[in-house]
């Protein structure tokens, strides 16, 4: 059943405002966050209100509510990934979820099955984001580990021409993202998982851009650990996910100690409770979690199927328009096959920047930079890139605002 | 329209036709800095002679605002006593962080008063600042060799 994203657009109240002078707004930034719902805002909002209390302690009321609130989001999200309950661990941000890994490699007895140690090697791709890129590289700089990389072609694809070469017996981790925020390049998955999984590595999905706009099922991907941020799925801000096979999580040790994640302890020593306790010390963002459960909710209700339909069919749109305009060049895949609906592109001699300010002043939203993927950038062969990325709330109406915008600053700068 | 406040023509000017870019040979302290948020980037070469700035050469990439400002300065500033240097240079940071409440002493700022617009702007005071700061940063290494 498809949808009409003017009548989702009525669910996000930021979009009854106006943007510089009374201009529509034109979002098309969720590569970098998401709008949110009103359901969103009031489960967050609610939570604070009604239920509020420290979770999973307190012989109280309200604490048993907030403890239902929070196991009740925890639910939703294993809804959505196919995974299982205790196989989701809540934390800040996808940017925590991949530290608290790449530390936790690091944090183990010397016989634990994830260490990793000077003999090993990490495996990552040229186009993450710093986020999975620079807590493997600091991991590798800590242990003494090799670190590798795959190469991004002119394409924008990843060049697996050497899998079996890049992905040693030594290998432990091969941590790559499942969408390239600049590019959009959706990476094939199944090879690279099959070959990790023959020399017994471990394989670390960053799915931030690919679980708000796709159907994703760890089952299906058949990785090791899986994580995303909820603010870029229509949730709050704070609140992330890290999902990990339930019999890898009970060998993995912790990464931040303290309350709630302990078992026993003494002034001497501690152990640890079982996953997903045992990976989320202190008090946690409950109304965030509440809150990403009922974005969850609001994703699956329309259907991640629908939404994905959706994208392909308006990025389908957003590259054929864009690519109709003499002097636009982008970056990445030029077709609608295996991407998603995000598009980074040079214009001419106007640098990013200035042309994301002329589309602001026109009321359109995008992202300039490198978009913390520096290495990719460089790759490249650009300073910059202006990026814009779309999703549910977004139609064609969003991309012709900004084939005008970017014409109009062709004519702004180019006058002047 | 407020954005016709941020691209004065003077800023397009210096962004179409820089002056002093193109590194010297020869200097006394050579900086580079970079805007980390948007991958702007400058070197910046400083030459003086006893306590004047005898020359300011420079190159980069980046926007306009950030490739216009540095233009300006190493126009401005050349010739200068440092501390005739300071006082501008002091003069224009004042005047970034002024949220639009400030219109910039044309005497003391010359060309960088076409600036003003920019503190309108806070995602974009910083590459107005990152040739000053770059600037800032070489004259003190020049100093030290003094």
């Amino acid at each position: 059943m498809a949808f009409d994203p003017r009548v989702v657009r009525q669910d996000f109240p930021i979009f009854e405002r106006t943007i510089r002078d009374g201009k529509r707004l034109v979002y098309l930034d969720s590569g970098a966050t998401s709008q949110k719902p009103n359901s969103v805002i009031e489960a967050e909002s609610n939570f604070y209100r009604r239920h509020n209390a420290a979770v999973h302690r307190g012989a109280h009321q309200l604490a048993e509510e907030a403890t239902d609130a929070y196991e009740g989001a925890r639910e939703t999200v294993a809804k959505f990934l196919g995974g299982r309950v205790d196989e989701i661990i809540f934390t800040k941000g996808a940017t925590e979820s991949l530290n608290l890994l790449a530390y936790a490699f690091s944090n183990g007895a010397s016989d634990n099955r994830f260490n990793v140690t000077s003999k090993d090697r990490i495996v990552v791709t040229e186009m993450e984001h710093h986020a999975n890129l620079i807590p493997w590289q600091q991991l590798a700089k800590r242990s003494g580990a090799e670190l590798t990389w795959f190469e991004v072609t002119p394409e924008g694809r990843l060049d697996l021409s050497k899998l079996a070469e890049m992905i040693t017996p030594n290998t432990k981790v091969v941590a790559l993202t499942h969408q390239s925020n600049v590019l959009g390049t959706v990476n094939p998955l199944a090879a690279i998982v099959a070959r990790a999984h023959e020399v017994g590595a471990v394989v670390v999905l960053d799915a931030c851009q690919s679980a708000p706009h796709m159907p994703v099922n760890v089952k299906e991907l058949d990785v090791d650990f899986l994580t995303f941020s909820g603010h870029k799925a229509i949730g709050p801000t704070g609140i992330g996910v890290l999902w990990g096979r339930a019999e890898l999580l009970k060998d993995l040790p912790p990464f931040l100690f303290g309350g709630s994640m302990i078992e026993t302890v003494t002034m001497t020593d501690a152990t640890w409770a079982p996953s997903p306790r045992r990976h989320e010390a202190g008090v946690p963002n409950m109304a965030q979690a509440v809150g990403l459960g009922a974005a969850l909710d609001y994703l699956m209700n329309i259907g991640m199927d629908n939404i994905y339909k959706h994208e392909q069919a308006l990025g389908s749109y957003l590259l054929k328009r864009l690519q109709e305009i003499p002097d636009l060049k982008l970056v990445g895949p030029l077709e609608m096959i295996d991407r998603g609906a995000v598009a980074s592109f040079t214009f001419g001699d106007i640098h990013p920047h200035d042309l994301g300010q002329y589309l602001d002043s026109q009321g359109i939203a995008v992202r300039t930079g490198h978009h913390c993927a520096w290495p990719l950038t460089r790759k490249l062969g650009v300073q910059a890139t202006t990026r814009a990325s779309l999703y549910l709330y977004n139609d064609e109406q969003d991309v012709d605002a900004l084939i005008e915008g970017i014409l109009g600053a062709q004519k702004y700068f180019g006058g002047k | 329209m407020q954005l016709d406040s941020l691209y004065q023509e003077v800023i397009l000017d210096h962004y179409k036709r820089p002056q002093h870019k193109g590194l010297a040979a020869t200097y006394d302290a050579q900086v580079h800095h970079v805007n980390p948020s948007c991958g702007d980037e400058i070197t910046l070469n400083v030459t003086l002679d006893g306590n004047r700035v005898a020359a300011i050469t420079w190159d980069g990439v980046g926007c306009s605002i950030s490739q216009a400002s540095v233009s300006i300065l190493s126009d401005l500033l050349l010739g200068k006593s440092v501390s005739e240097a300071d006082l501008v240079l002091n003069n224009f940071t004042e005047l970034m962080q002024s949220k639009g409440t400030m219109v910039g002493d044309d005497e003391i700022l010359e060309d960088a008063v076409a600036m003003a617009g920019v503190s309108k702007f806070p995602a974009r005071i910083k590459c107005a600042l990152l040739g000053w700061m770059a600037y800032k940063d070489a004259v003190v290494q020049a100093q030290a060799k003094l």
